[in-house]
């Protein structure tokens, strides 16, 4: 899901190489394309990708019985550049800063590493963040709105390079550190039920 | 030296307060204490004293003198942490072996001290805050009973620096201890049976709770954690029987909330005038403004006056809130019973730097330029040793004990700290090589005072820092700092060390560096033993008089604790310790934090990456003794 947006512009790629005729004027579409994908403003939201599908969630990976059903949500933003940078906004200004730093953690537990407590999964983390966590993660669902605290889920997984590049932030916020979310290796849970 | 160094050492003893007196007052809650066969074993080899004045609730002060005992956290009412058993000394500790260990089941940051009276060794942990009864007369010193007191888990996201506990206190049968999630509770010595409790703070304010309390006069004193949530910080006195609370004194806000009435009498003038604690503060600042109390609260029962210093202004970013900020970082006296204010000294007034006044108050007797003063020692977390008159609140003398460029001096007529203005943080810069750090040169690891040596023994650190100001946004319940920090080693490229310090002379008589910083509490014994631990882990003996390294133990965890010393069933002296890594400095350990983020933990971690590969997290006690 994350990736979704670099194979798209190699399948395109792929595609022009053929012909030859054009390929630079197509590129150079293709690539504003994805750029104002990157860039993109939303200002209304429809309804099904702006609330995550309540009934799927799930923060177990054990489930019992034969079925083995995922939720697959797709976090809205992941491509967004211009959402996830105020997610970052919205970062500091929740004051998410003041427990998880700059990804590191200190009284919330760390976001740029592959351990995730809840889960890394878009739905899972909107969860997270709206409803709160028993040991100590407030609940902000009265605080933000839903379209916020999605922009706040996709900038919390570039701290751990899970969406793509074009999209996270280029530079930190502040001053003193010098590794921002764009040169964060990808950081994915190291192991998985899905055979 | 003995004489010339004369530590103010309490001197009354067990619980004089009658049965009827108490039943009077808390007639049904003294059924469920049923302490009376308590009173009667703690009464061996216990000296009564003639008592206080009459407190009018029931009570008097209640001071254990036996050597053999370990009530409280700081050992005595003085803060010492001085302990006259001998029978381990700088000759023989180099044979001490572990004959008891337990898993306290909790791996965060155990800063809190074994209590041990009545053959019992209580011990309280981090969140969630259990305390076990050990039995001492039986092998492997089995459970008597456990009492988890069941904190609201959400009170973890609003405690700074992990979920410490620094300690739980006895008195008169009773336990007393506060829990994370800003409870006060009492617990039957003898059953583990809760006599009563009392919701103190607020979790949705940012108010969490991690001192040990103080009893004296009948009153249990407890104050609030959340310097860095926007709370309005407080110290509370409540009703030792019922656990009611008798007096609330702010240290934020208009002279009546902050209880100083017209006996309060401040030495300086930078502290006298009408609530200073509103016209120090722009406009309803001081409502938001931090100044909790979490650390150590003293008692002298001649002078029937507590101390205690207050913790940082908040935010951390000094831009939005000018002036004094009082009383941040102020070293209050006060009466026990009502809590009201005598007098008052601001050691760091609009503090720009995170420095809290919260460490300890050592009350000693010292001769002082011809005649006896009493005296308390504050090795401050500004980075000066202050010797203050604790009648008056006069400073005697400020001197560094370690290295500092925030400040020039301590101006003694006006008792004003001298800054430098070239490291105050400014919005926009990042300001650096900022010494000491947040942490300060001394943070809540409590020193100890050996009248026999006359040196004052003070486990600290040693780190300077960069800092960004940013801006901060106020939301009650979450962090309110705004400063992104990163701390590193200061001058010398060492962490941390145990100082041996001079309080007349005013000057350093020797010191142990450590490459980590001390984030444990010091003892020291009349055998001439310095007990102190490091975080990674070593149980450290040193010669009290030349610092000479004498015996050492590699615990499971680093420690962060405080040891302490007590007379067995047996009639041998043990010496105990919690280790358990974590704290601020050891949170990249107790938190799994991720060490690549420089500004994790308040910027602590960056100063600590190294730790993950010296200590795991744990929880353990340890009992040592001579074979």
């Amino acid at each position: 899901m994350f990736s979704r947006s670099p194979d798209r512009v190699t399948r395109g790629l792929r595609a022009l190489r053929p012909r030859g005729g054009a390929p630079l004027l197509l590129a150079t579409l293709l690539l504003l394309a994805a750029a104002c994908e990157r860039e993109q403003r939303r200002f209304v939201e429809s309804p099904p990708s702006a609330t995550p599908t309540g009934q799927l969630l799930t923060v177990s990976q054990l489930q019992p019985g034969p079925a083995y059903i995922t939720a697959d949500v797709e976090a809205p933003y992941d491509d967004n550049a211009w959402a996830v940078s105020q997610g970052q906004t919205l970062f500091t200004s929740m004051n998410c800063v003041g427990c998880h730093f700059h990804g590191g953690g200190g009284i919330g537990p760390a976001l740029m590493d592959d351990q995730w407590i809840y889960g890394s999964a878009p739905e899972q983390i909107f969860a997270s963040i709206a409803e709160g966590r028993p040991n100590g993660m407030p609940a902000w669902k009265y605080k933000l709105s839903d379209q916020q605290i999605w922009m706040l889920v996709s900038y919390v997984r570039s701290l751990s390079g899970l969406i793509p590049k074009g999209a996270r932030p280029g530079r930190s916020d502040h001053m003193m550190l010098t590794t921002p979310p764009t040169s964060t290796a990808p950081a994915h849970p190291k192991m998985t039920t899905v055979p | 030296m003995a004489q010339r160094w004369r530590a103010l050492v309490p001197t009354t003893i067990s619980r004089s307060t009658t049965r009827s007196a108490v039943a009077a007052m808390i007639g049904v809650l003294l059924m469920i204490a049923g302490c009376t066969s308590d009173r009667r074993t703690e009464s061996a080899g216990a000296l009564k004293v003639p008592k206080g004045p009459a407190s009018g609730h029931g009570d008097t002060t209640t001071v254990y003198q036996d050597d053999g005992l370990w009530v409280r956290p700081a050992k005595d009412y003085a803060s010492t942490r001085f302990s006259g058993l001998s029978q381990i000394t700088n000759q023989n500790v180099q044979h001490l072996v572990a004959v008891g260990t337990m898993s306290t089941g909790v791996n965060k940051g155990h800063e809190a001290a074994p209590v041990v009276v009545n053959n019992t060794m209580y011990i309280i942990t981090p969140y969630p805050n259990f305390v076990y009864a050990l039995d001492l007369t039986k092998p492997g010193y089995p459970a008597k009973w456990v009492y988890k007191p069941k904190p609201v888990s959400a009170s973890q996201g609003v405690a700074c620096c992990d979920v410490v506990n620094r300690g739980l206190v006895y008195d008169a049968g009773r336990l007393f201890f506060n829990t994370l999630d800003g409870r006060t509770i009492a617990l039957d010595a003898n059953t583990g049976a809760e006599i009563w409790m009392t919701q103190v703070g607020n979790i949705n304010l940012g108010e969490s709770m991690t001192m040990a309390p103080l009893v004296a006069k009948g009153r249990v004193m407890v104050g609030i954690s959340g310097g860095e949530f926007g709370i309005r910080g407080f110290m509370a006195g409540l009703d030792e029987g019922s656990g009611k609370i008798v007096w609330k004194a702010y240290h934020t806000g208009p002279d009546k909330d902050v209880l100083i009435g017209p006996n309060f009498k401040p030495f300086y003038a930078m502290d006298r005038g009408t609530d200073l604690g509103v016209t120090s503060w722009p406009a309803d600042q001081w409502k938001i403004g931090g100044a909790g109390a979490w650390g150590w609260i003293s008692y002298d029962p001649a002078l029937d006056l507590i101390y205690y210093g207050t913790a940082n202004p908040g935010p951390w970013n000094p831009e939005v809130r000018p002036g004094d900020n009082k009383w941040s970082s102020t070293v209050f006296a006060r009466r026990p019973e009502t809590g009201e204010a005598i007098w008052a000294y601001q050691t760091t007034p609009h503090d720009v730097h995170d420095y809290d006044g919260i460490n300890e108050s050592i009350l000693v007797d010292l001769p002082w330029q011809g005649r006896t003063r009493k005296v308390m020692l504050r090795p401050e977390r500004n980075g000066y040793l202050y010797v203050i008159d604790r009648s008056t609140g006069e400073v005697l003398s400020a001197q560094p004990f370690g290295y500092i460029n925030t400040t020039h001096g301590v101006d003694l007529k006006t008792g004003r700290l001298q800054y430098n203005p070239d490291k105050a943080p400014v919005a926009g810069q990042v300001v650096r090589d900022i010494c000491p750090a947040a942490p300060g040169t001394k943070d809540w690891q409590p020193s100890a005072y050996s009248p026999r040596t006359g040196l004052l023994y003070i486990p600290h650190q040693n780190l300077c820092e960069d800092v960004e100001s940013v801006e901060a946004n106020y939301i009650a319940g979450t962090p309110y700092v705004g400063m992104n920090v990163k701390m590193y080693a200061g001058p010398g490229g060492y962490r941390g060390a145990l100082d041996a310090w001079d309080p007349v002379a005013a000057h350093k008589v020797w010191s142990v560096t450590e490459d980590l910083p001390v984030w444990s509490g010091a003892l020291v014994t009349a055998g001439d033993v310095v007990f102190y631990g490091t975080m990674d882990g070593w149980f450290k003996a040193l010669d009290a008089r030349t610092g000479r390294a004498l015996w050492k133990f590699k615990c499971g965890s680093g420690i962060i604790g405080q040891p302490m010393t007590y007379k067995g069933p047996d009639g041998k002296q043990y010496v105990a310790v919690l280790a358990g890594v974590g704290g601020w400095s050891g949170a990249v350990v107790a938190g799994m934090l991720d060490t690549r983020d420089s500004s994790s933990a308040l910027g602590f971690v960056n100063a600590m990456k190294d730790l993950p590969q010296k200590s795991t997290p744990g929880g353990i006690l340890y009992v040592f003794a001579l074979p």
